[in-house]
């Protein structure tokens, strides 16, 4: 039988590692609540679409929404951050706190929210900018003091496990760089604010299997440092990086006919996918549905 | 008209065998008649375009020399040229582009990125852009007639007049290529931006315009070709003048080429006429050279993500 190539020979490894990931020690319940969502709906004009949602996020853990198209999952996504004030018409009912703090109280400023609450993209969507200037972006626009910019941007991008790819051609354009690279040029653009919880929306659908090991891998890393909130559908991908899973569905109100997501079950991963609680998600994770 | 093999059974019961009659429907007599009635609609144009091009080119070619562009407009034919009438056209367009550039720009971003599309006012005047491409050249000059004579100057025939006419002739255009130009970036580049905490106005600035610059600077260069071949606005203002002078600056009098143009085909003497068909020469060439680089620069940038 032949040698495997590197990269697969690389992946299984990245495999394993993920594994030993998967299995480690997390308590039942979050010991700091960085993000708590207090029985949160979000309607858009009148559309409820998703309705009386309770988390509470844990600092330096990675949690993992799932669920089928349409449950509300991405939705929950976008209020962490006040991204869904950009969409006319939404509306964030209930508070989240952020560190106790409700983040939706009249006088916080949504720009502050979103430089400690950053996110990562279902596509990857650098900057029409030189890979340096994609990372010095946010530093610049939010007024960062940093020593050297040269330094920190090296830092950003070492973080993301791109500093060795990208080292020599830090001027050129970032449309030149492969997906999943682009990808983590965009983590590293959104490290370079330093934010406390990072929150990705699928950031591995666009990316092929390698690529998205390479992301994983990378989450994995980061969780010391930030939190990380990730939608995703691939449910072996909650499986591989999460320590907590919230399984969405979309259930339809019997009086309106309306499909509304809502939360049906929030636990550690592990319980969730080998002894969830509720019939729905176990349908879902074993593939009846969705 | 195809023979098909009947098929006896199992497996074989959806194969055909294609026809070889060398007959296909592709080239029915009603598709080639359709295909010639398209090629002479195409022909009649390129043709009328090209022998005006020619004639043009044979009348003019003797005048296109180096007097066209130092000399002065005079009573003899052999000694005139459209030295003012060429300075007068940069110095128009010039201003034009101030006036309108930032102006359109600005109202296009606006009506794009930050006006409430729910409201009546917002709705009620991109109608109104819409519409006012369509209006009039002359109606333009008649309403900078107006605003000069609103703030009170007295002469009417000056640089900042005209500008004004052919500003407001082509902020429609510029207004409107720029939305589309604005509309094309993606979402996600925006979503980006905000993502890091950029307020959205450095959202604008930083990422929005620059990525939309060449569909911007297209749309521009195409108005202000528009601009500089526009007579109508310009003789309302009394365009239409003898100068024997340099215009020099935002108040002084100046005539254009294509009035030039206009005023030397007025004249009874064949020489004259040979005169506007060089001038015309150097008008469609200025405007095919900026509409070459508006082209150009749509290919150049064109849209990467």
């Amino acid at each position: 039988m032949p040698e495997p190539m590197p990269q697969v020979r690389d992946a299984i490894e990245t495999e394993l590692q993920h594994h030993q990931q998967a299995t480690r020690e997390v308590p039942d319940h979050p010991e700091r609540t960085v993000l708590e969502v207090d029985d949160v709906s979000v309607y858009y004009g009148d559309y409820l679409a998703v309705r009386n949602v309770s988390l509470d996020l844990g600092h330096n853990e990675i949690t993992a929404l799932i669920g089928p198209s349409g449950c509300g999952k991405s939705t929950i996504l976008r209020s962490l951050n006040r991204m869904n004030d950009l969409i006319t018409g939404a509306r964030v009912e209930g508070p989240i706190r952020y560190w106790g703090q409700d983040m939706y109280a009249p006088g916080i400023d949504p720009i502050e929210v979103r430089r400690r609450i950053g996110m990562v993209f279902q596509k990857p969507n650098p900057f029409p900018k030189s890979i340096y200037d994609n990372i010095a972006y946010g530093p610049r626009v939010t007024g960062m003091q940093v020593g050297s910019m040269d330094d920190y941007v090296e830092q950003a991008l070492t973080k993301a496990a791109l500093w060795d790819e990208v080292k020599d051609k830090l001027r050129q354009s970032a449309y030149g760089l492969s997906g999943g690279q682009q990808q983590r040029l965009c983590i590293a653009r959104t490290i370079a604010v330093q934010p406390d919880v990072i929150l990705m929306d699928e950031p591995c659908a666009s990316l092929d299997p390698i690529a998205t090991l390479r992301i994983e891998e990378l989450m994995a890393e980061l969780r010391d440092q930030y939190t990380i909130i990730i939608v995703t559908h691939n449910m072996q991908q909650a499986a591989r990086v999460a320590d907590r899973t919230a399984f969405f569905t979309a259930a339809i109100d019997p009086v309106t006919g309306e499909r509304h997501g809502e939360l049906v079950e929030y636990d550690k991963t592990t319980k969730i996918f080998e002894s969830p609680a509720d019939s729905r998600t176990e349908g879902y994770i074993s593939g009846r549905f969705g | 008209m195809s023979t098909y093999t009947p098929a006896t059974s199992g497996a074989d019961a959806r194969r055909a065998v294609l026809s070889t009659s060398g007959r296909s429907r592709e080239q029915t007599p009603q598709s080639v008649l359709f295909m010639i009635l398209l090629w002479l609609s195409l022909l009649i144009g390129f043709v009328t375009l090209a022998v005006l091009l020619i004639d043009t080119f044979a009348d003019g070619l003797t005048r296109l020399d180096g007097r066209l562009f130092t000399g002065y407009p005079s009573s003899r034919a052999e000694e005139a040229g459209a030295r003012p009438a060429i300075l007068g056209s940069l110095w128009v367009i010039g201003t034009t582009a101030v006036l309108a550039v930032p102006l359109g720009v600005a109202a296009a971003v606006h009506l794009e990125e930050f006006a409430d599309r729910k409201r009546w006012w917002n709705r009620l005047i991109e109608i109104n852009i819409s519409n006012l491409s369509a209006v009039p050249a002359i109606i333009y000059g008649m309403l900078a007639l107006g605003t000069l004579a609103l703030v009170g100057v007295q002469q009417k025939n000056i640089v900042i007049g005209g500008a004004i006419a052919l500003a407001m002739l082509i902020l429609p255009v510029i207004i409107i290529s720029t939305r589309e130009a604005v509309r094309a970036v993606p979402r996600e580049l925006r979503d980006g931006s905000l993502a890091v905490g950029a307020t959205p106005l450095q959202t604008t600035w930083r990422i929005t315009l620059p990525a939309a610059m060449p569909g911007i600077a297209t749309g521009t260069i195409l108005g202000l070709s528009r601009a500089l071949g526009e007579a109508a606005p310009l003789l309302l203002l009394g365009g239409l003048v003898f100068l024997r002078f340099d215009p020099n600056g935002l108040l002084s009098q100046f005539t254009t080429m294509p009035i030039q143009i206009f005023s030397w085909t007025a004249q009874p003497q064949a020489e004259f006429h040979t005169l506007a068909a060089g001038a015309s020469m150097l008008l469609m060439g200025l405007v095919l050279l900026m509409n070459g680089a508006a082209i150009y620069i749509r290919n150049r940038y064109q849209k990467r993500w």
